[in-house]
């Protein structure tokens, strides 16, 4: 039962997505295929995402994210946080599970936000696709207005939560450890 | 190719692992495993939601909606459905190719990227979970009125 409670969203899309099949067929068969693709993406992709992860989780010791990627880490963590994000593959939500830990282990509300934007918008696999569908122009003006945007972003995201919201969002990850 | 790298990333950390250490290694997978499990309800919601909203909208009607008259209204429009929809970004810019060949207009599809690529609509439930509501709202809000600053500075350097 406790399964169905788990996955009553998913059943009501796939609710939605039936009636779809039903009322004009060829949308709900594309719909299904479109889906069927992008689960494979997500299928491809994931495993090694969160075997890193659970090894990060187990090896790297609080102190080296610390230095690495929290407060006092300066232009050093925000590189380091700009290159995790753009060497990146996969789509933008297999990022959070990855940010959770960096945010456990003690990195910068700052440098995951800057992680999170690169990892959307900078990715240098996607670059490539960028170039030759839109001409590398295009892609080397997208690519350096992103930069600074990115930083801003994560600026401004710090800076209008107030200290107790921040505690919270890093309290849940001490929660969710358990 | 990409993926290969990350899999031999992730095989060769784990071998090393193990041979360090066998309790770790199988924490860690636990770990892996349940982290993985947490989020797997709103994953798979996505992916159909995903389909759905792509299989509704096709590339033709799309470029009739963000034309190159369609003005202000068009650019809107465009970063309303880069939010909405979450496109594969190996796609995006295929489609984004395929929709200027059908009459989309350029500072429209630029705007569209840069919505697709950093405005989440459909993840904002998953990214609640991790960031909360508020850093959740700010970052979206954030992104999408940096889509449009792109969009102009593109828009200047390019035409």
């Amino acid at each position: 039962m406790w399964l169905v409670k788990r996955y009553r969203l998913f059943l009501a899309v796939a609710f939605i997505n039936l009636l779809l099949l039903l009322l004009r067929p060829s949308v709900g068969l594309d719909s299904i295929i479109l889906s069927a693709d992008s689960l494979q993406q997500m299928l491809v992709v994931i495993p090694p995402i969160f075997v890193l992860l659970g090894l990060l989780d187990i090896w790297v010791p609080r102190e080296i994210m610390i230095k690495l990627m929290g407060k006092q880490s300066g232009i050093i963590g925000m590189t380091i946080a700009f290159s995790l994000g753009s060497m990146a593959a996969g789509p933008l939500y297999a990022a959070f599970p990855i940010a959770e830990v960096l945010l456990k282990k003690g990195s910068s509300f700052f440098n995951v936000i800057i992680f999170i934007g690169a990892w959307s918008t900078t990715k240098i696999p996607l670059l490539l696709f960028e170039a030759s569908a839109m001409g590398w122009e295009f892609m080397l003006a997208r690519f350096i207005i992103d930069i600074p945007g990115i930083v801003l972003i994560a600026y401004f995201t710090e800076k209008l939560l107030s200290s107790r919201e921040m505690d919270l969002i890093y309290g849940n990850k001490e929660i969710g450890k358990g | 190719m990409f993926t290969a790298v990350l899999y031999c990333l992730a095989s060769v950390s784990l071998f090393i692992s193990f041979i360090r250490d066998k309790k770790k290694t199988i924490m860690a997978l636990k770990k892996a495993w349940k982290s993985f499990e947490n989020i797997l309800p709103i994953f798979l919601t996505i992916i159909l939601v995903i389909g759905i909203v792509l299989a509704v909208l096709s590339p033709k009607e799309i470029s009739q909606l963000i034309g190159e008259r369609s003005g202000w209204l068009g650019i809107i429009v465009a970063a309303v459905i880069g939010a909405i929809t979450l496109i594969p970004g190996f796609v995006t810019f295929p489609l984004a190719a395929a929709l200027l060949k059908n009459g989309a207009g350029f500072m429209q599809i630029v705007v569209f990227i840069s919505t697709s690529m950093m405005v989440g609509v459909i993840t904002i439930p998953v990214e609640i979970e991790y960031f909360g509501r508020k850093a959740t709202c700010i970052r979206n809000a954030l992104a999408l009125i940096f889509s449009f600053v792109v969009a102009a500075v593109i828009g200047v350097i390019l035409i």
